[in-house]
């Protein structure tokens, strides 16, 4: 191979590779990210069913209810709307009811419930998600005393 | 009084880094001889300076000063002294002037053990950490000073976040920043080779050792931090791609690209300009990292209290770092004269291509990073980017340079023959196949990803391996021969062979977990048994405790195999009282290489508890392949070629016996 040649297979495969991998990416963006909902966007979102979101909010005082075995309810509302979640496992330590939490996962079809697979409760006894807390506040509801959050 | 002293310290710290900031630069332009040894000077009392003050600190933490705010808000006077220790990194100041002591101990470090380097690059290079030093010496005092004392002393702290009130706090966060800090070395190596417009082999030869030694702490810290997160977070996941993790990942990736290249410059003069932008690229990305944990754009709980000035004090400083090196590599990279060829199939092509994926794919680890806050800066809608995205596209990309990391050391320099490597490397292949088989026989089936992942695995170990065996001669020559060449080999070789075997032992212990682990939720009352990979767990009850600082619910578990009794694990709940704030203790049990991994839930109404047990197979093979890679990077690193093969001024013999006058 002459001088330019090698150059030019090199410059090539990595131009190739560096293609596939800016495709590769965008078709993850399409496919594998989450969206982010409190409650009162939904009837807006027009979700397809089975579709993965993020859904924040804080936890309805009293809606926490323990079914059989693992399988725990409970809403999640922005004070306005309220969303029953279904969720089968341990609640992280810091899940409270009238705290702040975001639950991972989908309705099924046509389901008014939302099957979380994720649940999560931060670290911080004042720890409200920042995506709540925005939405929350986008929403014109006062957070009180927990305004000063993370 | 004593506070004081250290605030001064580090203020002092700042002048004389102002100092060495620009005096040896004159120096060296000058060929001033006297103003490039400030630096050395310089640099050496700007470490101690910091020492003193970060020394403080840590008296003011031990001593339980409630009177500086710092402390207050981050210790009880009640806490283990250890966390009393690791307490004073364990929140936003402290850590900041941790990382400043890191930085200015490298700069001692190249002070100290430069004497081999040419005295223009030293005084430049030491010019360059210094100004670093100094940004982050004033970020620190502006905005940042852990030195600032309360008007009434509390009589009591708020405790330290109970999550970091573990041994992890005293390890994972100063392994992290030598590593991440210690790229600095790197970074400073490159601008300095940049100013001068000079850069040869030496240069990279120069480098190799800080980078190796960096690339070394990152490795255990990133390692370090994984394990902790697996083991105190009561979740059992020992990766989340999260924001947070991702700024350690990228500049770890960079980092390992950046050794792979200076080998190739080092060895055939190639690839000189893309090493030093590799060199700059690397801290911006430990930079952007540090931008990324203490701004508080993140929510994480390594975000302590978040602070906006702060933010963008900490994104002016990398901007003006970031960018004022890339506008110097623009102005001066066509100065650099381009080095050796080689064809593509060679030793160089294989580390080009190493370079390319390991950037690829740090780039795409930095685009899921960043993405959500550029949207949500744009457009206001929040996603989240979370371990799909990740594992499909980081996942896909490295496929291809895990199936080469055999190759690449049997490839020859200038010009390789790929087909012979290709049937040296078919032993390898076929273990790999065996190992593959004997999991698909041992689960009867599995995904087939899974059992490709660990066939690749058991061949990149196997490939590893072969390069020592051919360069040995075993079978060819008598053993002892063999032995003898084998020791005969540079260090280099088995700090290689190490590293890559870590990655195979690392890739199979990530594939065996996430494809054979199990998970059990159940409610279980004393007395009742649950069967978790193998073995059988028996709840015998709970019982009530306390600790230091908080108290706790303990559940006690008998594990026993086939009926017999094997081993028993406490797995806990607990309160820490001054912060109102429950963790989670899990219990662990190791049988070899594998878990059981036991996590306490809510009690029941019924006197039952919710029981979350995972059976994570071959789960240690993370870690220990993490630690097999230091390995390699401690063994390289003490190699003849890094310690004398950099020209180095002969020692001065001193007679043994003054001449009688």
């Amino acid at each position: 191979m002459t001088r330019k040649q090698k150059r030019l297979a090199i410059i090539g495969g990595g131009v190739t590779f560096i293609v596939a991998a800016v495709l590769l990416v965008m078709f993850a963006f399409s496919q594998a990210i989450a969206y982010f909902y409190v409650p009162g966007d939904l009837a807006k979102a027009h979700l397809a069913p089975g579709t993965r979101i993020r859904l924040g909010g804080l936890v309805e005082n009293g809606s926490l209810k323990r079914g059989d075995g693992m399988t725990i309810t409970f809403s999640v509302t922005d004070t306005l709307d309220r969303v029953p979640v279904t969720y089968t496992g341990i609640l992280p330590d810091l899940f409270r009811e009238g705290q702040g939490v975001v639950a991972e996962g989908s309705f099924k079809d046509g389901s008014p419930v939302f099957v979380a697979d994720t649940v999560l409760a931060k670290h911080d006894e004042t720890y409200m998600p920042k995506d709540v807390a925005d939405r929350l506040k986008a929403q014109g509801v006062s957070l009180g005393g927990k305004e000063n959050i993370q | 009084m004593i506070i004081e002293l250290g605030h001064y310290a580090l203020v002092l710290a700042l002048g004389v880094s102002l100092l060495q900031a620009v005096l040896p630069i004159i120096g060296a332009l000058r060929g001033d001889r006297a103003l490039m040894e400030i630096g050395t000077v310089a640099a050496k009392a700007t470490f101690l300076l910091v020492a003193i003050s970060f020394g403080v600190l840590t008296y003011a933490h031990v001593t339980s000063d409630f009177s500086v705010q710092n402390v207050w808000e981050n210790s009880h006077s009640q806490i283990p002294l250890i966390y009393k220790f690791s307490g004073v990194w364990g929140n936003h100041e402290g850590s900041m002037l941790l990382w400043v002591l890191i930085l200015t101990f490298f700069s001692a470090l190249v002070a100290l053990f430069g004497d081999n380097l040419p005295e223009t690059l030293k005084a430049n290079v030491l010019a360059v950490q210094a100004w670093i030093a100094a940004a982050f010496s004033l970020f620190i005092l502006l905005t940042s000073n852990p030195f600032n004392r309360l008007l009434d002393a509390p009589g009591e702290g708020q405790d330290l976040n109970p999550v970091l009130q573990d041994i992890g706090l005293a390890i994972h966060p100063p392994l992290l920043y030598l590593g991440y800090v210690g790229f600095s070395v790197c970074f400073s190596f490159a601008i300095a080779a940049l100013i001068e417009g000079r850069l040869d082999a030496a240069w990279a030869r120069w480098v190799r050792p800080w980078t190796l030694a960096a690339w070394t702490c990152l490795t255990a810290g990133i390692a370090m931090g994984s394990y902790w997160a697996y083991y105190e977070l009561g979740w059992g996941g020992w990766w989340f791609w999260d924001p947070v993790e991702n700024a350690s990942f990228i500049p770890w990736l960079a980092g390992t690209a950046l050794l792979h290249s200076a080998l190739v410059m080092e060895k055939r003069e190639a690839l000189k300009i893309w090493t030093v932008l590799l060199a700059i690229m690397t801290f911006s990305m430990s930079l952007l990292g540090t931008f990324l944990v203490r701004s508080g754009v993140l929510t994480s709980v390594h975000a302590f209290a978040t602070d906006p000035t702060r933010g963008v004090f900490i994104l002016m400083i990398l901007i003006l770092f970031i960018g004022g090196a890339l506008s110097l590599f623009a102005f001066r990279a066509a100065r650099l004269k381009a080095g050796g060829l080689f064809a593509p199939i060679s030793r160089e092509g294989a580390l080009v291509f190493n370079n390319l994926i390991l950037t690829t794919a740090a780039a795409t680890v930095l685009t899921g990073t960043l993405y959500p806050l550029a949207l949500e800066a744009v457009t206001g809608s929040k996603i989240s980017v979370g371990p799909p995205f990740f594992n499909m596209t980081f996942g896909l990309l490295m496929l291809p340079l895990l199936l080469a990391v055999p190759f690449g050391p049997l490839l020859a320099w200038k010009r390789g023959d790929l087909l012979g490597v290709g049937q040296r490397l078919f032993a390898a292949v076929a273990i790999g196949l065996v190992v593959g088989s004997a999991i698909y026989y041992a689960q009867n089936g599995g995904p087939i990803m899974a059992l490709f992942g660990i066939a690749l695995g058991a061949y990149m170990i196997a490939g590893s391996l072969t390069e020592l065996y051919l360069r040995s001669g075993l079978g060819k020559v008598t053993g002892a021969v063999a032995l003898r060449r084998l020791s005969g080999l540079p260090r280099s070789v088995f700090g290689t062979a190490l590293a890559h075997i870590g990655l195979g032992i690392t890739l199979i212990g990530i594939v065996a977990v996430t494809a054979f682990e199990t998970e059990h939720i159940v409610e279980m009352k004393p007395g009742m048994t649950t069967d978790a990979g193998g073995y059988t767990l028996r709840f015998d009850g709970l019982r009530n405790g306390n600790g230091p600082n908080y108290s706790e619910e303990s559940g006690h578990f008998t594990i026993s195999r086939a009926g017999v009794a094997v081993a028993d694990v406490w797995s806990s709940k607990r309160f820490y009282t001054a912060r109102r704030m429950p963790t989670t203790e899990a219990g662990i049990r190791t049988f070899g290489t594998s878990q059981l991994y036991v996590s306490l839930g809510d009690g029941m109404a019924d006197g039952g508890v919710v029981v979350r047990i995972w059976w994570k197979p071959m789960i240690l093979c993370i870690w220990g392949g993490a630690l097999f890679m230091m390995a390699g990077g401690a063994v390289s690193l003490s190699d003849r070629r890094l310690r004398i093969g950099a020209p180095a001024r002969a020692r001065k013999k001193k007679p043994l016996l003054e001449p009688a006058e």
